[in-house]
């Protein structure tokens, strides 16, 4: 049995969807906003599956996230219909409930945040509400697991049942006689094409171009339709989309005056007014928004990732050292010893001591989300975003593009334009990804000692200025054209769930240790191959006479001018496609350096601003392959993703080389 | 009068709402509709958007756009 979990966005969607299936869930990878289908197993019943659905206002086709939902529920018919509803926030969110309603599929109403409203004085009759909607009603409290059992009980039945909602009249006058008109030209049409007649009716009296186009009327049945909706507009004296608005709000209205009692203003909202009389201040937001970000990347670097990071790495060297003895004392063969240890161990091993660094960003980059502020960050951010042509909602991409470029290029599916669409995605890579971490803190270790933290944070803003000169190109030049309507819903500060939290950290840690022992774990295998055989396939005990010496020799040259051109560290960037992990891993099976060595075998390689001029390179030069393959994904378009590549590359070699000689000729 | 001139604290009843096919069908569906009453709640910090009260929850929304819905001033 399937079920489709529906609900506006904020309205604890996610939170339900966990609490019902747990850690049950399939395509789960990514955080910050809902925008993949995912699928999840109810807890202890493997047989119901719940798809959740994205977080939409309205059924109609001008999202992405609206249409991918309409064409799920009109085309894969689950077997019931699951729509959260903040309680707290009732009225909008019935706009919703009363479209999918005119589906006909069976449907369960989850009225969420019930413990709000009641602390609040607040109340809902929802016997009297049942009666009007003609659909169960449970009340819950998702974030406290409370009448998750009920509901589900509730949603079995129902489907069980094959229990349609019954019909609403949410219409009067001139819309009714419209709505009822277009519904008898269309029946037969909506029943062969398998569409509800009466939510095809309601859509077309609003003016839904898909669904006219979908039921393959004649020309005579749609001028009947056109004339039918003129009378109304003319008797109403407005236009269709407004009438239908109106008259499903006024039907809202006139219900939840009957059975809800609502606080004048509830306790979570004075809260937030409180918080937000600092958080978005007129002059003390921006410093608060500094200081939030500066606290994380603190947190991150100097107090809990890092140290937790070192912790790994000395356990893994530990490791490393008792399997390097027990296989001397085995006597296994020499090459093979030096796969497993030099290759193996010394790769993924230092790559796999970042895991604790990028989770505890991710961390508190999922506290800021869901605790309502990344909203307070984008109406912040809308003007000066607006400047270079996009909207503060493209905010929330670039700041999870900080985590991980991967997840902030899926996240942009929620912006509703391609054009905002695909400058944030060509903006986001900008924005430097934790991956990079490992290599910024071991060279401003080895070669920025004192100002480790200034170096770290000039690369950081140094990438944020040049993509915002380079989307202010874009928009002079490919994008032109106006940027998307900013309305945007401000949650209430809500305390973020512990368990969606720490389901969002298992699944980056999975997704991550997965692509250490995928990607890295070749590129490793790779690379050791490359450096301990030369080109007739001898093993070569120095790897300076090695096939991979020689590539990198080969292309060394175009690094000249940057300031590096010695063959291991081409060779550590090549890698580095693969993914940015592998550049410190490749760099320390090349040297022959463990983790804890290589800084002090770096500083033989580079002067101080060849190494700056080198770290800026890694800031800049093109994404890494699974980045790569999402902006194929999203964007659609191979000469695009073809564009970021070179785009990202040229640019990233000509900013260092700058810097290089321009540092070089001031070292003089 | 437009939406875009109510002060920060005042409120106004929503008479008719403009604007292109999908920003209006969004100032729509978010809640906008004739006789709605909205209160100005805030500006950002930069001077733009605003952040109205409408329907017990709270809206942000551009200067620009809230120049293309007129409102009539009702006291709060």
């Amino acid at each position: 049995m399937i079920f489709a979990l529906a609900g506006n966005q904020n309205s604890g969607k996610t939170t339900l969807f966990n609490q019902l299936t747990g850690s049950n869930q399939r395509v789960g990878n990514f955080p910050g906003v809902t925008v993949e289908q995912k699928t999840g197993s109810l807890t202890n019943r493997s047989d119901i599956s719940i798809v959740d659905l994205p977080g939409i206002y309205s059924l109609s086709p001008y999202t992405s996230e609206e249409i991918v939902t309409r064409d799920y529920l009109l085309k894969q018919k689950p077997d019931g219909i699951i729509n959260i509803v903040d309680a707290t926030n009732i009225e909008r969110n019935l706009y919703l409930t009363l479209q999918l309603i005119e589906l006909q599929i069976p449907m369960v109403l989850a009225l969420n945040m019930m413990d709000e409203v009641q602390a609040n004085n607040g109340s809902i009759d929802i016997l009297y509400m049942r009666e009007i909607l003609g659909i169960p009603i449970v009340p819950i409290t998702a974030i406290k697991k409370q009448g998750i059992a009920e509901l589900v009980q509730s949603a079995i039945d129902t489907a069980q049942d094959r229990r349609k909602p019954e019909r609403v009249d949410f219409c009067t006058g001139a819309v009714h006689r419209a709505i009822h008109a277009v519904t008898h030209l269309i029946e037969d049409h909506a029943a062969r094409q398998g569409i509800p007649d009466r939510f095809a009716a309601s859509k077309l009296v609003e003016g839904d171009a898909p669904i006219l186009k979908a039921l393959r009327l004649t020309e005579n049945e749609t001028d009947m339709i056109e004339h039918a909706v003129k009378d109304m507009e003319d008797e109403l004296e407005s236009d269709r989309e407004a009438i239908l608005a109106d008259m499903r709000y006024q039907f809202i209205e006139d219900m939840c005056k009957k059975c809800v009692v609502k606080p004048k203003e509830s306790r979570e909202y004075r809260r937030s007014v409180r918080f937000d009389n600092l958080l978005t201040h007129k002059i003390l937001a921006i410093p608060a928004f500094l200081f939030i970000m500066l606290a994380v990347f603190w947190l991150t670097f100097n107090v809990i990732g890092t140290p937790l990071s070192r912790l790994l790495e000395s356990g893994i060297a530990g490791l490393s050292g008792i399997v390097d003895s027990a296989l001397s004392t085995y006597g296994l063969n020499h090459v093979v010893h030096s796969l497993v240890v030099d290759g193996i161990f010394a790769g993924v091993g230092a790559v796999l001591s970042f895991v604790p660094i990028i989770l505890t960003l991710f961390f508190f980059l999922s506290l800021l989300e869901d605790s309502g502020y990344m909203a307070r960050v984008a109406f912040m951010m809308d003007k000066p975003l607006r400047k270079i042509g996009l909207s503060g909602r493209s905010f929330v991409p670039m700041l999870v593009g900080f985590g991980c470029t991967v997840p902030a290029i899926m996240a942009t599916r929620t912006l509703a334009s391609e054009r905002d669409k695909k400058m944030t995605i060509f903006l986001t890579p900008f924005m430097s990804c934790s991956a990079k971490i490992p290599i910024y803190a071991l060279f401003t270790a080895a070669f920025f000692p004192r100002y480790q933290a200034l170096v770290m944070i000039s690369l950081y803003v140094i990438g944020i200025v040049l993509g915002i000169l380079s989307s202010f190109i874009m928009k002079k030049t490919v994008y032109k054209g106006a940027p998307v309507p900013f309305v945007m819903e401000m949650p209430n500060y809500r305390l973020p769930s512990l368990k969606s939290v720490s389901l969002l950290l298992w699944d980056r840690a999975k997704d991550f240790v997965q692509r250490v022992f995928t990607i890295v774990f070749l590129a490793t295998i790779v690379i050791w191959f490359l450096q301990s055989f030369d080109m007739r396939l001898n093993y070569v005990g120095n790897s300076a006479d090695s096939m991979l010496a020689a590539i990198g020799q080969a292309i060394s040259v175009i690094f000249a001018p940057i300031g590096f051109n010695d063959w291991r560290i081409s060779t550590g960037l090549i890698t580095g496609v693969m993914a940015k992990e592998s550049v410190i891993s490749t760099l320390s099976v090349l040297t022959g350096a463990s983790a804890t060595e290589l800084g002090e075998t770096l500083r033989t390689f580079f002067s101080p601003i060849a190494a700056f001029s080198f770290l800026i390179f890694t800031l800049l030069y093109t994404p890494c392959v699974a980045a790569i393959s999402t902006v194929r994904r999203e964007l659609g378009s191979l000469k695009g993703t073809f564009f970021v590549i070179v785009y990202q590359t040229g640019l990233a070699w000509i900013v260092a080389a700058a810097i290089y000689q321009i540092g070089r000729l001031l070292g003089q | 009068m437009t939406l875009k001139e109510l002060k920060v604290g005042k409120s106004g009843r929503v008479l008719t709402i403009g604007g292109e096919k999908v920003l209006r069908h969004r100032l729509l569906e978010m809640g906008i509709t004739p006789h709605t009453v909205i209160t100005v709640k805030k500006i950002a910090p930069m001077g733009d958007p605003i952040e109205l009260l409408l329907r017990g929850y709270v809206l942000t929304l551009r200067l620009e756009d809230a120049a293309k819905i007129t409102i009539e001033e009702v006291p709060a």
